[in-house]
């Protein structure tokens, strides 16, 4: 009794940040983003956060945001995936020759044939899942270490992939494919504003949802004015985004080609704007899928159990092994997925294609949080993470700056924000 | 007497060269303290792991409840009942009390999702009665203190109701206050009918809290006595000679 009545009287008590029961990471995190934006605003004199810019940032970052939630697992459980960059590159390049000429010249398939699109995704995942356990079964079964399997790993699928395409670049794409790319495929005005309503409605329902939960086991839960103002804030930061990415208008000259498409009868006077790309919603999904997998799966719990402390997962009965295996297929599936928008907003296969994204993928992780030593990590403060990259190598872009200081600036973030997260950390007590 | 809980018949186990385990028979009846004594590498705890599936025996038999049963791994040793509280815990740092009780065997919602309030709330209900001071369930236990995080250990293996209770060393990181309390409970779980393994350094404690204790040395078992026949001296005479005194009387 004593325990509910201490519980009862603290809400009074606690500051308006407990009261809201917001994790402060993810605010600081938010906090850092908008600050690189708005200082790049200004030095661009508001250039930075144009309609058209805030659109291009965001496909820009879809396929590296994609692979770094996967990385989240792999640095979670304490491995390390160096081959994402170059395992991208050789799914990429089996789906781009099963478009272009497996299909149609194997299979008999001819080119545009509707199913071409479809078939050729799933077995760009088949390829990534399997090239991904594969890897995990040598990581987990034989134990070799994580680094060196996949430092073996990007030779090795860098390569492969220049062996099947001989190191052309192969293309052009299928129609359908290339609508994964960004520009190429977005929802227009009335589905953004209808996957928006949407989005934020189910986030008020999961927001009720989680209170009639805790009241039901008897949990405190926090002030009805503080539930109230964080769906505020969700819904206004979704409907926010949807406005933005609306406000970006279909120059004319590309409205004049087809007036149709845009749903008017000439080009005179159309207006039409882009509004949610495809690829930035299908890297919502693998955020949403990932983020339950994390939080509300066994696997979730097993990945983060044995990431705090590998001998207590084994000891409860966790095939830590097999959890390895099935850890790397994720990020193989994940490259894959990656590797569609990549190829698709390119609209090739190219033969340096996902060079260097192993860093960027491992730098947005660590950026958003996720901790070498193992067990904690967040999948939405890796999409920050990459976030915060793909704007400060666009921004200084914009700006000018010559291409050794951008990467010096990255490098130097990337030590810095790691070192602001451990100060956090002995701050807050090791959490 | 009734049939023995555990019996573990002519176990051995060598990692390399090394018999950590020799030809070792014990066995364990229902309501009875069996505690484990010996110098460190004696191989109580190797023994000990072998029963909880964290180590693979070369040879031997294992028996529970009078039939013989195949022990590979941790998972199958909890099949059996058998609950284990480590000398280490065995808990994940970073997550939270009610993540770690139900570690491997979580409660799921009806779509297979991990019913996290449901855990929460029955972790809230045997702590009550396990560790009336335990408020922090929300915090990972890494930010625990020594007894709290014993009392989550311990709550694992009487949650999930086990017959068969190992415990190593369960009092070395404890005060006095709170090594009462873990007191207290193995006489209750004996109460209930359980069987418990019992490791420690503590000759005393021992005597205190097992009917029968079991002395180890090189791997091999010196002997097997009950407390009221044997006195602390014949017992560290054990430990440090390996010879059992009442051999010598016979």
């Amino acid at each position: 009794m004593s325990d509910e009545t201490a519980d009862a009287v603290k809400p009074a008590k606690r500051n308006v940040f407990k009261a809201l029961e917001v994790d402060t990471r993810l605010l600081g995190m938010i906090g850092a983003f908008l600050l690189v934006c708005i200082v790049f605003n200004l030095l661009t004199e508001g250039r930075f956060l144009t309609p058209r810019n805030v659109f291009n940032l965001t496909i820009q970052t879809v396929s590296v945001a994609i692979m770094a939630t996967g990385m989240v697992f792999v640095i979670v459980t304490r491995h390390i995936d160096l081959s994402v960059g170059a395992l991208l590159a050789t799914t990429t390049a089996v789906m781009a020759m099963t478009q272009t000429q497996w299909l149609p010249q194997m299979m008999g398939l001819e080119l545009g044939h509707p199913m071409i699109p479809w078939i050729t995704i799933l077995i760009g995942l088949l390829t990534g899942a399997l090239i991904g356990a594969f890897q995990g079964y040598l990581i987990g079964y034989q134990a070799i270490p994580a680094f060196i399997v996949t430092l073996g790993g990007l030779l090795i699928w860098r390569n492969v992939a220049w062996h099947l395409t001989d190191g052309q670049t192969i293309g052009p794409l299928n129609e359908t494919y290339l609508l994964f790319g960004g520009i190429n495929g977005t929802l227009g005005v009335f589905w953004s504003w209808a996957v928006g309503l949407a989005a934020s409605v189910a986030a008020l329902f999961a927001l009720v949802q989680g209170r009639r939960t805790k009241m039901g086991h008897g949990f405190t839960v926090k002030p009805a004015w503080a539930e109230a103002l964080v769906a505020v804030f969700i819904v206004g930061a979704i409907l926010g985004f949807v406005a933005i990415l609306n406000a970006y208008e279909v120059p004319e000259r590309v409205v004049a080609r087809d007036p149709a498409l845009y749903g008017c009868a000439e080009a005179e006077g159309c207006v039409a704007a882009y509004g949610i790309p495809y690829s930035v919603l299908l890297l919502i999904a693998v955020a949403i899928v990932m983020t339950v997998v994390a939080q509300r799966t066994r696997l979730g719990r097993y990945i983060f159990a044995t990431g705090g402390n590998p001998d207590a997962a084994e000891l409860s009965g966790i095939n830590t092994k097999l959890l390895t295996v099935k850890v790397f297929a994720i990020v193989g599936v994940l490259c894959a997925l990656g590797g569609i928008v990549a190829s698709a907003r390119l609209g090739y296969h190219t033969n340096d294609i996902g060079i260097l994204d192993e860093l960027r993928v491992i730098a947005a992780a660590v950026i958003g949080g996720t901790a070498l030593s193992g067990g904690i990590g967040t999948i939405y403060g890796a999409i920050i993470g990459a976030l915060i990259m793909q704007s400060l190598q666009s921004g200084m872009a914009m700006v000018g700056v010559d291409a050794p200081y951008q990467n010096i600036v990255v490098g130097t973030v990337l030590v810095l924000a790691v070192w602001i997260d451990i100060q956090y950390r002995k701050y807050t007590g090791a959490k | 007497m009734a049939t023995p809980l555990v019996e573990m018949k002519d176990i051995s186990i060598a990692f390399g060269g090394v018999k950590a385990v020799d030809n070792v028979s014990i066995d364990l009846y229902p309501g009875e303290v069996v505690g484990l004594l010996g110098h460190n590498g004696a191989g109580k705890s190797t023994l000990i792991k072998v029963l909880s599936g964290a180590y693979k025996m070369d040879s031997g038999e294992i028996w529970i409840d009078g039939k013989k049963v195949e022990i590979n791994s941790p998972r199958d040793s909890r099949d059996h009942n058998i609950e284990t509280i480590y000398q280490t815990l065995a808990l994940a740092d970073n997550l939270d009390a009610a993540s770690n009780l139900f570690l491997g065997r979580e409660m799921v919602t009806p779509f297979g999702f991990v019913d996290d309030g449901g855990q929460e709330a029955e972790t809230r209900k045997i702590m009550s009665r396990l560790n009336p001071n335990f408020k922090k369930l929300k915090e990972p236990v890494s930010a625990l203190s020594g007894g709290q995080r014993q009392s989550v250990a311990i709550a694992r293996a009487v949650y999930f109701k086990a017959k068969i209770l190992i415990m190593d060393e369960p009092t070395a990181a404890l005060g006095v206050h709170e090594t009462k309390m873990v007191a207290d409970l193995i006489q209750e779980l004996k109460k209930q009918g359980l069987g418990i393994f019992l490791i420690s350094h503590d000759t005393r404690e021992m005597m205190d809290l097992c009917d029968r204790v079991a002395v180890m040395k090189n791997g091999q078992l010196i002997g097997a006595e009950r407390v009221e026949d044997v006195t602390e001296d014949d017992i560290l005479s054990m430990i440090i000679m390996g010879k059992n005194p009442k051999d010598k009387a016979a």
